[in-house]
């Protein structure tokens, strides 16, 4: 084993692991957050800081082969699909008239929501 | 420990596996239509995932193919159902009741 090696599996356990512990950071969030609006955060999470270590230490593994171009392929796709979707999602939810929970009195009327909040 | 670099794909296939369980469960849970929308959005994101490891774990990195291809279709599905819910319709950029009673003119044919 040659110390490239060496160096190159220590970078991709870092990634995968700290990848790993941000999806499952992520997916807590979702969980545990009071309400849809709060959860997009977590799930941003996800998309963001789980998807891309994951991928990068996948590509570390990979060297300079076609799989790394996959998986590069993969994660521009995720870079763009990810906020797409979750805006076009919280567009709905604000369209449809979902309210953030616990929201104070006084920002509500910043929301211009005075009458639901 | 660094001379196996299966068991990296392991620690991160068991991580992405509870990170799934508890997305899932938010879709089941989920108050709102929107939390469940948001919740199977995060799982595609998570089975790509899953794929493109399960492909590095058993050797076989073809899976990165499917896995691409499910992000794909991942992110058309998440838009079809929202588009659905608002619309009641995937074919028309205003509801399907209000263009079937003549009460709005399709996007087609509406005056710029």
């Amino acid at each position: 084993m040659t110390t490239y090696t060496l160096v190159i599996n220590i970078v991709s356990w870092a990634c995968l692991s700290l990848g790993g512990i941000a999806l499952v950071v992520g997916a807590l969030g979702v969980w545990r957050l009071p309400d849809v609006w709060a959860r997009f955060h977590a799930a941003g999470i996800i998309d963001t800081m789980g998807a891309a270590l994951l991928l990068v230490g996948m590509m570390l593994q990979g060297g300079f082969t076609l799989v790394t171009l996959k998986l590069a392929l993969i994660g521009l796709f995720l870079f763009i699909a990810g906020p797409t979707a979750t805006h076009a999602i919280a567009n709905a939810a604000w369209v449809a008239g979902v309210k953030p929970k616990h929201i104070d009195k006084d920002e509500g009327s910043l929301l211009g929501r005075k009458d639901k909040a | 420990m660094f001379s196996h670099p299966a068991a990296m794909f392991g620690v991160a296939l068991c991580a992405t596996f509870v990170a799934m369980l508890l997305v899932i469960a938010r879709s089941y849970a989920g108050p709102t239509l929107y939390d469940r929308v948001l919740a199977v959005n995060s799982f595609g994101t998570l089975t790509v995932l899953l794929l493109a490891l399960l492909g590095f774990l058993v050797g076989r990195p073809d899976f990165l193919d499917i896995a691409l291809l499910y992000a794909l279709i991942n992110f058309v599905g998440t838009i079809a159902v929202l588009k659905f819910v608002r619309h009641r319709h995937l074919g028309a950029a205003r509801p399907a009741r209000d263009i079937a009673l003549k009460n709005v003119s399709p996007w087609w044919e509406e005056k710029r």
